[in-house]
């Protein structure tokens, strides 16, 4: 195997943001690597933060956004073939639009429906990157934008290039997205829930033809999801985010097959599978924490049915488990109970090891 | 149980529902749609966007006045014109959960008036002591407490919020309850949450359920039967286990091949199936609802029929 470059490290990074109601700790201390090539997905409930760690790394936070700490450093490769290593957190908002988003870094967001500038064609939009960042004469940057629009699985590029984006359907608008971000040739594309507002058919179709994108073009991606389903089909590596923590990570196999957060033990089961016939789903008590209110020991303690008296006090380090796959929970600890996995989720990771074996 | 005796609770017979855009152009959003619903069981919708799911559990419940077709319920007309009465009756018998519980909740109001409001239009208690007990005694059924009746919407997160929606809905004690999409704007962790609380709440109280979604594998844990719906027709309908076990259609094939499953070494290398109506040949107006076995029945012309069941 060729030596993995890393493009992006996000170490100790803590973000709170100001509101009416007090200080809210959004991210508490986040470690993320991601290498060429590769794609990482950070999973987990609404408000635990995984859309903030990846708008932190676009440079692109709220106003009332303050990074209390950290560092992101990303590397990239200059127009003259120098690599360069920058931390984005202590650029310039000008030097990051210059440099960084949309050349370098870029982003599919949530919902195309508002993502797209309803005045332009969407010719226009593709195009206006590339003659931005580049200055990229206008026919050359045309004929690339068919091309992208043909890459992204639009029928009559050339036709569809006049449209408004109110005369496509949710699918082809977010494809005409992805087209965008894809302009500049960027390294790091950043895709934040970009199927939760679309039908499961569409969501098969666009996810695929990210991957296919990916195979053609080498570039790495950042996932956020809540669709373990959808995690399963994209990445290579996952980070499982809870309360503004990463509380395990590791390659897919070591997430799914092998989990050792009981957080990830809950999301895990949660998910609705084809193939049982039980009636009942299994949930994860209880509701997320309050950021605003400091937090104490483990975040998931009161959710936590192992949950260990130290839990409720001391915050538990990541534990390694192997080279690629760290969790934090106490249970980990050689001192510690041994504590196995939920009964339905053994059998359930049994199930799915011998599907995968057929 | 006598299956035979059993009364359809809502019984929809060719629903027909045209939106007249301009003289030229009638976008027919419901076509020929025919199902039942029986007491206590659930029926699941399931169809991508604009294959006018949603509009049929609108005009089921009156939002809409059908261009053809009958609906009934409990053996009355409720299609057409009503009585007064008949109209208060069906305003309390039928209820509606909607999809996104950050806008179907009055930001002005709190909790208590929220869930009574219905219970005040239709005076359906004794004393103002029985209408706080009635809202408390359904929030406690949903799963928040009686203190939270004199909060405000915007003080409660997504989950809470769609059981303040789950509570509104119950507190009249409805027959049936539409349920549009109710689910699909929360977390997997809070969908399995409130799955559940419907679940346990339909064993309570008997409702029927008409669950109207466009993912099939949440629709699969808490539907009896399921009708597969695409561009306005209703391709497929049967119980939830012949649907899963032996789709016949192809769009419901794509549909139960799109969803992701937890699973990365089966899903990296799994590639979903494609359906394109315009190139499939198959035409939606020349097939009739064709029995396979049971209550299992699929839209089809009788080649079609031949070839997806005895190939």
């Amino acid at each position: 195997m060729a030596e993995r470059e890393k493009i992006l490290e996000v170490r100790d990074l803590s973000i709170s943001f100001k509101t009416t109601a007090g200080n809210v700790n959004a991210i508490r201390g986040v470690n993320l690597d991601l290498y060429r090539g590769e794609t990482v997905a950070i999973v987990g409930e609404s408000g635990s933060g995984k859309s903030v760690t990846a708008k932190a790394a676009m440079g692109i936070l709220a106003k009332n956004g303050q990074v209390n700490s950290g560092s992101i450093k990303f590397t990239y490769t200059r127009e003259d073939g120098e690599k360069v290593s920058c931390d984005i957190l202590k650029m310039q908002k000008k030097e990051i639009r210059e440099h960084i988003n949309g050349k370098r870094i870029a982003m599919v967001f949530q919902d195309p429906m508002t993502s797209l500038n309803p005045l332009m064609t969407i010719g226009k939009q593709i195009m206006e990157g590339m003659i931005w960042h580049y200055k990229t004469p206008k026919e050359e940057a045309y004929k690339k934008a068919v091309k992208l629009l043909e890459l992204v699985g639009i029928t009559d590029a050339e036709k569809r290039m006049k449209n408004y984006p109110h005369q496509l359907s949710g699918g082809m608008r977010q494809r005409v997205v992805i087209a965008i971000a894809l302009a500049c040739n960027p390294e790091l594309l950043i895709c934040d829930e970009p199927t939760t507002a679309l039908d499961v058919t569409i969501q098969a179709k666009i996810l695929e033809l990210i991957r296919n994108i990916q195979k053609k073009t080498g570039i790495s991606v950042i996932y956020i999801t809540h669709d373990l389903g959808v995690v399963a089909k994209v990445a290579d590596y996952v980070n499982v985010m809870y309360a503004g923590k990463i509380v395990e990570k590791g390659s897919i196999d070591e997430i799914f097959y092998d989990p050792k957060h009981p957080y990830t033990w809950g999301l895990l089961s949660a998910m609705p599978d084809l193939n049982t016939a039980d009636s009942r789903l299994f949930t994860i008590p209880g509701s997320p924490p309050n950021l605003q209110k400091p937090v104490c020991g483990d975040a998931f303690a009161p959710r936590n049915k192992y949950a260990l008296k130290i839990d409720s006090r001391v915050e538990p380090p990541m534990f390694k488990i192997s080279d690629s796959h760290f969790a934090a929970t106490w249970l980990l600890h050689p001192l510690a109970p041994k504590v196995e996995m939920p009964e339905e989720l053994k059998k359930r990771i049994i199930r799915m090891k011998e599907e995968a074996a057929v | 149980m006598t299956e035979t005796k059993r009364e359809p609770l809502l019984k929809v017979e060719g629903l027909k529902q045209y939106f007249k855009v301009n003289k030229k152009f009638t976008v027919k959003a419901v076509d020929d749609v025919s199902f039942e619903i029986y007491p206590g069981e659930t029926y699941g919708l399931v169809g991508e966007s604009g294959s006018g799911k949603s509009t049929i559990g609108r005009s089921c419940i009156r939002l809409y006045k059908p261009t053809d077709g009958k609906i009934t319920f409990e053996g009355m007309d409720c299609s057409g014109k009503l009585s007064k009465a008949d109209e208060k009756k069906l305003r309390v018998d039928m209820q509606m959960i909607f999809q996104d519980p950050m806008e179907c909740l009055n930001p002005r109001k709190k909790v208590s008036d929220i869930i009574g409001q219905g219970l005040d239009i239709h005076h359906m208690y004794k004393s103002f002591d029985d209408r706080n007990d009635k809202i408390a005694e359904i929030l406690e059924k949903v799963g928040l407490t009686p203190e939270h009746a004199t909060r405000y919407p915007h003080q409660f997160s997504g989950g809470q919020r769609q059981r303040v929606g789950i509570a509104r809905a119950l507190v009249m004690n409805p027959k049936l309850i539409i349920a549009d999409e109710c689910i699909s704007a929360l977390d997997v962790s809070i969908q399995a949450q409130v799955v559940n609380l419907m679940k346990d709440i339909q064993q309570e109280t008997q409702t029927a359920y008409l669950f109207i979604a466009h993912d099939l594998s949440m629709v699969k844990y808490i539907s009896d039967r399921i009708g597969v719906l695409h561009l306005g027709h209703l391709v497929e309908t049967g119980t939830t286990e012949e649907i899963f076990e032996n789709p016949v259609h192809p769009y419901t094939k794509s549909l139960i091949s799109a969803i992701p499953q937890p699973n990365p070494c089966v899903e990296k290398n799994r590639t979903s199936l494609h359906y394109d109506y315009e190139t499939s040949g198959i035409d939606y107006n020349k097939g009739i609802l064709r029995k396979v076995e049971g209550t299992h029945f699929v839209r089809s012309t009788e080649e079609e029929f031949d070839s997806w069941v005895l190939h």
